[in-house]
C-alpha cells in the first residue's frame, strides 16, 4: 500500500527511480545478480549471459521502433556486422574486448545510419521494407566477400581475455555481459530524459509536427538508427564472444523477428518492456525444449518437432500481443503494481 | 565479347515467365493492400500453404488434377477469410504497423505450422503440365514456364476487368477509396473486405501450385513472396497494372543477373533495384501519391 509519494524538488521528481521503495528492490536485485553466480550452475549463467546479450539488442531495437516509430527488419543482421567486426579485430589486430566492443559499436552504427537514409524518403511500412533489403544485402556480403568474412565456413575466435585471464566459460563472461548489460539499459533510460530522446518520442507521435516544431527530421531519424545500430553493434560483439564463431548463417531475418517479437511482447516505447521482452522470448525456447523433453516417450519424433513448434509459438505470441495486449509484458506488470499500490482501497 | 542473342532471348523469355508468376503473387498483395490498407507480408507463406494443398490433394490423396486445383484455390480463400476474419478484423483502425507485424506473425505462424504438417523437407508436385518443350521461333521455353504465363497473365487481366467493370470490384475500389463514403452508398464494407482476402488467398495458391511446379515446394518457398514484395514496392502498392510491368521488370532483372552475372546476386539485384527504387519513387511507379496532412 502507498498513500501517494511526495516529492520537494525538481529533481526528485524527474528522477530515473522515484521511490525509496523501488531504490531498495534494485539494490535488492543487484545482490541478486552478484549472488547468481554462485548459486547457479553453467546452464543457467549460459541463459543469464545469452538474455543479457538479447536484452541489450531489444533495447536497442526499442530506441528505434518503440520510441521514435522506425520499424526495422534489419536488426539482427545489424548484430551480426558487429559479431564480424569483433572477429576481424581479434584476429587480426588482437586489440583489447573492450576497444572491440566499442569498435563494434561504432562500426555498426556508421552502417545502420546509411541504411536510415531512405529515412529521408519513406517511412512507416516502407521503411520496413527498405530494411529488409538492407538485411538482405549485409547477408550478401557476409556471404561473398570470402577474403574477410570467411564465406560460408565464417570466423571462429579465441576466448576474450580480460587482464590476461581468458574468458571462456559462462560463468566468467557473466561478470562481463551483466555490467554491459546494466550500463548500457541504464544509458537508453537516461536519454528519454534528454533533449534527443524526447525529440525521438516526439517523432514517434506525428513526425511532420515534429519537425513544424523544430525538431530536425533527417538528423534525429539517423540519430536513433545510429544509437539502435550502436546497441545492436554491442550485443552481436559481446554474442560473438560467447559462441566464438560467426557464419553467414547466425544472424537470419528470424533472428530480426526474434527482436521484433520481443520489443511487441515486452511493450514497445518502455525500457522495462525492452527487459521483459527480452527475458521472456529467450526462455519460451527453453520452456519449449523442457515440454517436448517431458513429452518425448509419448511423441515419437519430439526433437524434430521442436523447431517448427517453436516458429509457430513465436508468431502465436506476436499476434497474441498485438490483438490482446498490444502494450506488453510491460502493462501487465504496471497493472499489478497498481494493485499492489491501491491494495486494500481498491481492487 | 560475342554476345549468344538466341541464348539471351531463351533467358528473357524465363524471365518473362516467372515475371509472369510474381505478377499473380503481387496481384493477390495489391487485392489486400487496396481494400484493407494492410501491407500482408504473409504473402509468400500463403503462396506456399497453397501449394501444399494442391499437393495433399493431388499428390496425398491422389485426385485428378482438374479436381484438385479448383479444391486447392478453395482451401486458399478458405485460408484467407479465417485470417480475416480472426486476425485482421480485430486490428481494424489501429497503427498500420502493428498490423504489418500481425502479418509477420501470421508469416511465422504459417511456415511453423507447414513444417509441422508437412515436414521440413523439400519435395516435388506431381507432374501435371507435362514436359515437351515450347519452341518460339527457335528459342526453347520450358512448358512449365509457358503455362505458368499464359495462366498469370490470364488471371491479371481478369483482376484489371473485374476492378473496372464487376459490381463487386468497383466496391472494393469505392471501399479503397473511402470507407465511410463507402458505407454511406449501401456499400456492405466488411464484406468487401472479406471478399478481398478470399480472393488474394486463390490467387496466392493459383501462383502457388505454378511456382511449386516450375521450382518445386519447400516450408521455406515463401521467400518468393520478398520478390512479390519489391514488385509490388517497384510497381505501386494499389496498381493492379504496376503489379504486372513491376513482375515483369523483376523477373527480367533476375533472370538475367541470375544468368549473366551468377545466382547468387540474384537477390542482391533485386533489392538493390528495391532500395533505388524506394529512393527516387517511393510511392512506385504507378502507385498514389499519398498526401501527408496534419
Amino acid at each position: 500500500m502507498r498513500i501517494g509519494a511526495l516529492k520537494e524538488s525538481y529533481a526528485a521528481d524527474q528522477a530515473l527511480f522515484d521511490t525509496a521503495f523501488q531504490r531498495q528492490m534494485l539494490a535488492l536485485g543487484a545482490l541478486a545478480l552478484i549472488a547468481f553466480p554462485f548459486l547457479a550452475n553453467e546452464y543457467w549463467l549460459y541463459l543469464a549471459c545469452l538474455v543479457s546479450i538479447h536484452v541489450i539488442a531489444t533495447t536497442g531495437l526499442n530506441i528505434l521502433t518503440g520510441y521514435t516509430g522506425l520499424v526495422s527488419l534489419g536488426h539482427a543482421a545489424f548484430m551480426g556486422v558487429g559479431a564480424y567486426v569483433v572477429a576481424l579485430a581479434e584476429l587480426k589486430l588482437g586489440s583489447p574486448f573492450l576497444l572491440n566492443l566499442l569498435l563494434a559499436g561504432a562500426a555498426t552504427a556508421a552502417i545502420g545510419m546509411v541504411v536510415g537514409i531512405p529515412s529521408l524518403r519513406v517511412r512507416g511500412l516502407y521503411l520496413a521494407i527498405a530494411t529488409i533489403a538492407a538485411s538482405f544485402i549485409l547477408h550478401f556480403v557476409f556471404q561473398n566477400w570470402t577474403s574477410v568474412t570467411g564465406g560460408v565456413r565464417g570466423l571462429s575466435i579465441p576466448p576474450a581475455s580480460f587482464f590476461g585471464r581468458a574468458l571462456d566459460q559462462p560463468s566468467e563472461l557473466y561478470w562481463v555481459v551483466i555490467p554491459i548489460m546494466i550500463l548500457m539499459v541504464l544509458a537508453a533510460a537516461n536519454l528519454f530524459r534528454t533533449r534527443i530522446g524526447r525529440a525521438f518520442i516526439a517523432i514517434r507521435d506525428r513526425d511532420i509536427s515534429a519537425e513544424v516544431l523544430g525538431v530536425p527530421l533527417l538528423r534525429y531519424k539517423l540519430m536513433s538508427f545510429g544509437l539502435s545500430s550502436f546497441y545492436a553493434g554491442v550485443a552481436g560483439g559481446l554474442w560473438v564472444y560467447f559462441f566464438r564463431v560467426v557464419t553467414p548463417e547466425s544472424f537470419p531475418i528470424v533472428y530480426s523477428i526474434f527482436f521484433l517479437a520481443a520489443v511487441i511482447v515486452g511493450g514497445m516505447g518502455t525500457i522495462l518492456g525492452g527487459i521483459l521482452g527480452a527475458v521472456f522470448m529467450t526462455m519460451v525456447p527453453e520452456a519449449l525444449k523442457l515440454i517436448v523433453g517431458l513429452l518425448s516417450p509419448w511423441l515419437p519424433n519430439a526433437v524434430a518437432i521442436l523447431s517448427p513448434v517453436r516458429t509457430v509459438v513465436f508468431g502465436g505470441l506476436i499476434i497474441g500481443f498485438l490483438i490482446f495486449e498490444p502494450h506488453g509484458l510491460a502493462e501487465i506488470w504496471r497493472r499489478i503494481r497498481r494493485f499492489f499500490h491501491l491494495w486494500p482501497f481498491k481492487n | 565479347m560475342e554476345i549468344d542473342w538466341l541464348f539471351f532471348f531463351e533467358v528473357t523469355l524465363a524471365g518473362l515467365g516467372s515475371g509472369a508468376l510474381l505478377a499473380l503473387t503481387s496481384v493477390a498483395f495489391v487485392l489486400i493492400y487496396k481494400a484493407t490498407r494492410v501491407v500482408n507480408l504473409a504473402i509468400g507463406e500463403m503462396l506456399m500453404i497453397g501449394a501444399y494443398l494442391f499437393f495433399s490433394f493431388a499428390g496425398g490423396m491422389g485426385l485428378p488434377y482438374w479436381a484438385a486445383i479448383p479444391l486447392a484455390l478453395a482451401g486458399g480463400g478458405l485460408i484467407g477469410w479465417i485470417v480475416e476474419r480472426a486476425i485482421i478484423r480485430p486490428m481494424l483502425g489501429e497503427n498500420p504497423i502493428s498490423v504489418f507485424m500481425i502479418t509477420i506473425g501470421l508469416g511465422s505462424v504459417l511456415v511453423g505450422g507447414a513444417e509441422l504438417v508437412w515436414g521440413p523437407n523439400p519435395t516435388q508436385l506431381p507432374d501435371f503440365m507435362g514436359s515437351a518443350p515450347v519452341f518460339i521461333g527457335e528459342a526453347y521455353v520450358s512448358r512449365k514456364i509457358a503455362i505458368g504465363f499464359v495462366a498469370a497473365s490470364g488471371v491479371v487481366a481478369f483482376a484489371v476487368l473485374a476492378f473496372r467493370f464487376w459490381r463487386g470490384g468497383v466496391a472494393l475500389r469505392a471501399t479503397a477509396t473511402d470507407q465511410a463514403a463507402a458505407y454511406s452508398c449501401g456499400i456492405n464494407v466488411p464484406l468487401v473486405f472479406s471478399c478481398a482476402w478470399i480472393l488474394a488467398g486463390m490467387a496466392a495458391t493459383g501462383a502457388g501450385i505454378l511456382v511449386g511446379a516450375v521450382g518445386g515446394i519447400a516450408p521455406t518457398m515463401g521467400v518468393f513472396g520478398l520478390s512479390a514484395l519489391v514488385v509490388v514496392i517497384v510497381g505501386g502498392l494499389d496498381s493492379v497494372a504496376g503489379a504486372l510491368v513491376g513482375g515483369v521488370i523483376v523477373g527480367l532483372v533476375e533472370a538475367w543477373t541470375g544468368t549473366f552475372i551468377g545466382g547468387e546476386f540474384k537477390l542482391l539485384a533485386t533489392f538493390s533495384l528495391l532500395i533505388f527504387i524506394l529512393m527516387i519513387r517511393p510511392y512506385g511507379l504507378f502507385g498514389t501519391v499519398e498526401i501527408e496532412r496534419l
